[in-house]
């Protein structure tokens, strides 16, 4: 085989990898900070993608597009915050879990009534539908180029809101000791709610950057979803860079066995976090006993 | 005053009558159930549903293990058996003892991978691992039928003393597959009311103090599963047969999901509230689909009502009141 349609390969597993770990960062920091597992994560990841499908669809304009879903997503994500899960903390973790995959269903039958249960074809901007040559050896499609890149520029974002602010301070205090931070005389309930927001946000956008490449109708949160739970599992639960390894490991072994022997494509993953967990039990970077 | 509360009302009292012997006035709903539904068949789906559900019930409800994939014991006992009817041997007890064992055999396996995590980390690894399933069935086309499903599963007759019982007909099949509900819930009660029965609820109210009494905890919830696998494998043979056919959504999480909203909707840790939820989540969905094809959205939000408000479930909320008049 052609060493240059491995090296395409990982490229392509690369740009699937982003979407995970888009997807995976959402799941985890809401973990991380709420407690809450987010059954509803992937079908917040298909309202992101038909959200992009009616931007366009109205404006024509992707750019606006690419903007336009994660303001949806994580707005809708604030109000179900508010609403839905607010009631159940200090209750046992379990419920607001079962509560967002009721929410699930829900949110999946209401575009099932607004938009039809057939796949939406959404087209790459024209200004990325040519291919690109990388290192003057192959041509790769600068659709996927571009979701690498901007999923880097997106987790150096996130980096630095962590990092380098101070809300992202008490965040990340939160994390470990939500109580001592309350203590503190900081209203832990905004940041909680903030933080489901921009969870949600994350699915939109990866929701918008996946429906050129994966086609878009009402199911496609629901298999995303377990493969999230997969990306989060090994990389650790609520762990970030864990999340962000996890990702591009994942994508890039999906990307090899289609390549060398597609049959076993879906199943990879799974086999990988047996043997992460056989080793590991927590994850790659988890900490070990959080939340069991 | 006791006697104003007797005379006031008096469902509380039959609210206890009926919780100190489940089995009973199960036994007895079930023998009016085929009667009162629209039509038969979903009486026997509400009743293979409901031993699907109380299986789970013995991990989730007795055990506190929340399992996100019991799609996986329920779909590998349907395929088993509709594998063995067509290629093995086509005799029907023999093809639903290799759906539990093949049910029994799998939570084996994926416990040992998953049991010594708890929460919503058993929550994700059982959910990943019964994909898992999924996809190798989904892949496996020669043994399974992949997408299009198993096929043809034979209607085997079923004999007593050479004497031919017609059990396709619908009211007959109910009875036929009450038969083993039957066995299976005597059966759990003798398992729940024994010493290790008490020993899976001290492991759910306090699984520290549970094994500084002493009990190995894990191996204690691994058998739990086991034995919550065993069960879902036979409802998963049963539903085999009453289809004729294997579809490869019996393996798809959603089909957890699925088991997971009836035991939480009837009210988990008892007897009747698998019951009572499959069949209120079988004949809203029934009657629902009749009226508009969005009909999970109405058992979605049904579902979040219900964990927002009545997390005990409809049979849990019900003993909650009766008890609560009391004062």
């Amino acid at each position: 085989m052609e060493w240059t349609a491995i090296v395409m390969q990982l490229f392509t597993g690369l740009s699937l990898g982003m979407l995970y770990v888009l997807l995976a960062l959402g799941l985890s920091i809401i973990f991380g900070l709420l407690t809450v597992v987010n059954f509803a994560h992937g079908a917040m990841y298909m309202w992101g993608a038909y959200a992009g499908v009616a931007t366009v669809a109205i404006t024509g304009n992707f750019w606006l597009a690419l903007l336009v879903a994660p303001l949806v997503v994580g707005g809708y994500g604030l109000l179900v915050e508010r609403t839905l899960i607010r009631p159940l903390y200090g209750r046992d973790i379990n419920y607001p879990l079962l509560l967002t995959f009721g929410l699930q269903f829900i949110m999946i039958e209401i575009i099932r009534i607004f938009w039809g249960t057939s796949d939406y074809p959404f087209q790459a901007p024209e200004a990325l539908s040519m291919p690109l040559e990388i290192f003057g050896i192959f041509y790769f499609p600068a659709y996927r180029v571009f979701v690498i890149g901007l999923t880097v520029v997106i987790c150096f974002v996130l980096w630095f809101f962590l990092e380098r602010t101070n809300l992202g301070l008490i965040i990340k205090a939160g994390t470990r000791d939500s109580l001592m931070v309350k203590a503190l005389g900081i209203d832990m309930g905004r940041i909680w709610w903030l933080v489901f927001g921009i969870g949600s946000a994350l699915a939109g956008i990866a929701g918008v950057l996946a429906a050129p490449i994966r086609s878009v109708f009402p199911e496609m949160g629901l298999a995303m979803l377990v493969e999230c739970f997969v990306v989060v599992v090994v990389g650790g639960m609520g762990s970030l860079k864990g999340a962000i390894l996890s990702g591009i490991i994942m994508g890039e072994a999906i990307a090899i066995t289609t390549l060398f022997y597609p049959q076993m494509a879906d199943i990879v993953i799974f086999l990988v976090m047996a043997v992460v967990l056989l080793i590991r039990p927590s994850g790659l970077f988890g900490r070990a006993g959080l939340l069991e | 005053m006791e006697e104003q509360v007797q005379k006031q009302s008096w469902w509380p009292k039959l609210v206890k009558v009926v919780s100190d012997h489940p089995l009973v006035f199960i036994i007895l709903f079930f023998f009016i159930i085929p009667f009162i539904m629209p039509y038969k068949a979903l009486a026997t789906q509400i009743i293979i549903w409901g031993l699907f559900a109380l299986g789970y019930n013995v991990c989730l409800g007795y055990t506190g293990m929340l399992s996100f994939g019991h799609a996986a014991y329920f779909g590998v006992g349907s395929y088993t058996t509709g594998i063995v009817l067509i290629r093995l041997w086509p005799n029907i007890w023999f093809g639903i003892f290799c759906g539990m064992l093949m049910g029994a055999i799998t939570a084996f396996v994926l416990g040992y991978l998953c049991i010594k995590r708890r929460g919503i980390y058993f929550a994700m690894l059982t959910m990943a691992f019964a994909q898992l399933i999924y996809f190798l069935a989904f892949q496996w086309v020669d043994l399974t039928g992949g997408d299009n499903g198993l096929r043809n599963i034979p209607a085997t007759p079923v004999t007593l003393f050479g004497y031919d019982l017609h059990i396709y007909e619908p009211l007959r099949f109910y009875f036929f597959v009450l038969f083993f509900v039957i066995l299976s819930l005597l059966a759990l009660n003798r398992i729940l009311e024994s010493p290790f029965g008490q020993v899976l609820q001290a492991v759910r109210e306090n699984e520290p103090r549970a094994k500084s009494c002493g009990y190995e905890t894990t191996n204690v919830r691994w058998l739990a599963f086991v034995i919550s696998g065993s069960i879902s494998g036979l409802a998963g043979g049963l539903h085999a047969i009453y289809l004729h056919f294997v579809g490869i959504d019996s393996l798809y999480w959603t089909t957890s999901g699925q088991v997971v909203m009836m035991t939480l909707l009837g009210g988990m840790g008892s007897f009747i509230g698998p019951f009572i939820g499959a069949g209120i989540f079988l004949y809203l969905e029934d009657m629902l689909s009749a009226l508009t094809s969005n009909w999970m959205i109405f058992l979605g939000v049904i579902f979040v009502l219900c964990v927002l408000f009545f997390p005990a479930g409809v049979w849990g909320t019900i003993k909650n009141l009766s008890t609560r008049k009391k004062d």
